[in-house]
């Protein structure tokens, strides 16, 4: 084990810890939205400090390890795509965030027919396993794993295109409150940007384990 | 009319002056321009030190004005090989080489071929500097008069081009006639470059030219290899696998005799395709 391998080690695991936090993250925006737990949304909000803070720290190991060991090949594919998957589980983390806020700025539950009509927990239950996907696959250097995500995402945009007609139906409805319906549109649209934002991580994982670009590709799979 | 006639013969010159370029650059880079002449072309070769085989079955082509980086861990032959383009091998007891080896597609190992005349177009740089005990000036000239250069006038101008050339003009015009052994170690090096381009080499050797200078000698010298480039093709041995990354067009990796992977630097270092390539550069093994 080099001195190298031990920081690329690390870096690994703290980005595996960062995968954990964001799950975490939107796990709980989920869980607040569900049974409208303000104090829940709040904790997220609170908690974002954290992602942020872990994605600096993991910002600064990709600087120290560029500058100080000058990988190659493998390794350096193994920062580069370190660093962009770092961006883009902070992003998630962001998207946590929004789902909450649109929870503290509804106030009330919402419509759990509603929900229901939007597959919203479908949305989530899938967006979280490509998350969970991405982690395996980056632990276990899996790129067979990571290439389930991109099939997943399909399914996550076709969830969220249908989201706009039933949205419309209910504001269309007599005296409809359109305000939490809005924000529905909102948390349904963050729902769907997890899922873009986990097909990006799986792309740095093909990229860092067999050297190929799919950035822009139709065909991914 | 006078108008079209002015524009018509306008463009017939246009045609002529592209048809007679298109016809210098057959004439020098052959049938398709895209696709020049090779400076260095290796097929099947072989190297031995008595039963010891050294190199086995080597083939390489190298393009005019680049650099060709030969990494490898120590011992893999890739000092062996740097040497076959002077035939320097050749001095050492048991030594023995099969195959082909081409310079301008001309076969160095023919029996026709006069060794000087090979070790004037092939220049070398050793890994440790090596002026000679004389001024600066008679190191750059040395060469020059030993090949029967007597002109004054000549000698000079060479020996301050060659110092240009070698970026040390700036550091040592004031003092051409001073001991070159009072010169730091990057600027002996410097110097030995010079004396190396002053009998204009088509090809310089380079053997670990850095390994022994201070990081300020070091990227002065690379510097250099960069600029030398647009003149000369050059190929260099060394064991900084940064070094190799920042200088080189293309890279070389050798191990235990074999040429395990000849690519663009910028692959060999990105996404090389061989394992035994990632592992050395990755710093894994060697």
């Amino acid at each position: 084990m080099t001195h190298l391998d031990n920081e690329l080690g690390d870096l690994r695991n703290n980005l595996i810890e960062m995968f954990l936090l964001v799950q975490k993250q939107l796990r709980k925006s989920m869980q607040a939205l569900e049974a409208n737990d303000q104090n829940l949304a709040r904790e997220v909000l609170f908690n974002e400090r954290r992602v942020n803070a872990e994605e600096l720290k993991i910002d600064r190991e990709c600087e120290n390890i560029t500058a100080l060991f000058n990988p190659v090949a493998i390794d350096l594919r193994f920062v580069f795509a370190s660093f962009k998957i770092n961006s883009h589980l902070e992003s998630i983390g962001d998207s946590a965030k929004g789902i909450s806020k649109c929870i503290l700025e509804s106030n009330s539950k919402f419509d759990p027919d509603l929900l229901r009509d939007l597959q919203l927990l479908k949305m989530y239950e899938i967006a979280s396993s490509m998350i969970e996907d991405n982690m395996y696959a980056l632990q276990h250097d899996d790129t067979n794993r990571a290439r389930a995500v991109f099939n997943k995402d399909v399914q996550l945009d076709s969830i969220n295109r249908d989201a706009t007609g039933i949205i419309a139906s209910y504001i269309s409805k007599e005296n409809a409150a359109v305000m939490p319906l809005l924000n529905m549109i909102s948390i349904v649209r963050r729902i769907e940007r997890v899922g873009d934002l986990s097909s990006n991580i799986s792309e740095e994982i093909i990229f860092y384990v067999e050297a190929k670009v799919l950035k822009h590709e139709k065909e991914k799979s | 009319m006078s108008n079209i006639k002015k524009t018509s013969t306008k463009r017939q010159s246009e045609i002529v002056s592209a048809e007679s370029t298109t016809a210098i650059n057959e004439k020098l880079l052959g049938k398709n321009p895209s696709k020049p002449m090779k400076k260095i072309e290796i097929k099947n070769v072989h190297c031995w030190y008595g039963d010891f085989h050294v190199l086995r079955d080597i083939e390489m082509a190298v393009d005019p004005n680049t650099v060709t980086a030969l990494i490898g861990p120590s011992g893999c032959g890739k000092t062996t090989f740097l040497r076959i383009f002077n035939r320097m091998n050749d001095l050492i007891e048991g030594f023995r080489l099969e195959g082909e080896v081409m310079i301008d597609k001309k076969d160095i190992f023919s029996r026709e071929l006069r060794v000087n005349e090979l070790r004037k177009k092939v220049g070398m740089v050793f890994q440790k500097p090596n002026p000679f005990p004389k001024s600066i000036f008679e190191n750059v000239a040395y060469g020059l008069r030993v090949n029967g250069i007597t002109n004054k006038k000549i000698i000079a101008e060479t020996v301050e081009h060659s110092l240009k050339q070698s970026a040390l003009w700036g550091e040592v015009k004031d003092k051409l006639h001073k001991n070159a052994l009072g010169l730091s170690g990057g600027q002996q090096q410097r110097l030995c470059i010079a004396r190396a381009i002053a009998i204009e080499p088509s090809i310089i050797l380079m053997d670990e030219p850095t390994s022994a200078l201070d990081p300020i000698s070091n990227s002065k010298i690379e510097e250099l290899i960069y600029d030398l480039k647009q003149k000369y093709t050059i190929l260099i041995v060394t064991h900084n696998m940064q070094q190799a990354a920042r200088v080189s067009d293309r890279t070389a990796f050798f191990y235990l005799g074999d040429l395990v992977e000849f690519d663009e630097t910028k692959t060999i270092f990105t996404n090389p395709k061989n394992e035994k390539t990632q592992n050395y550069i990755t710093g894994r093994f060697g």
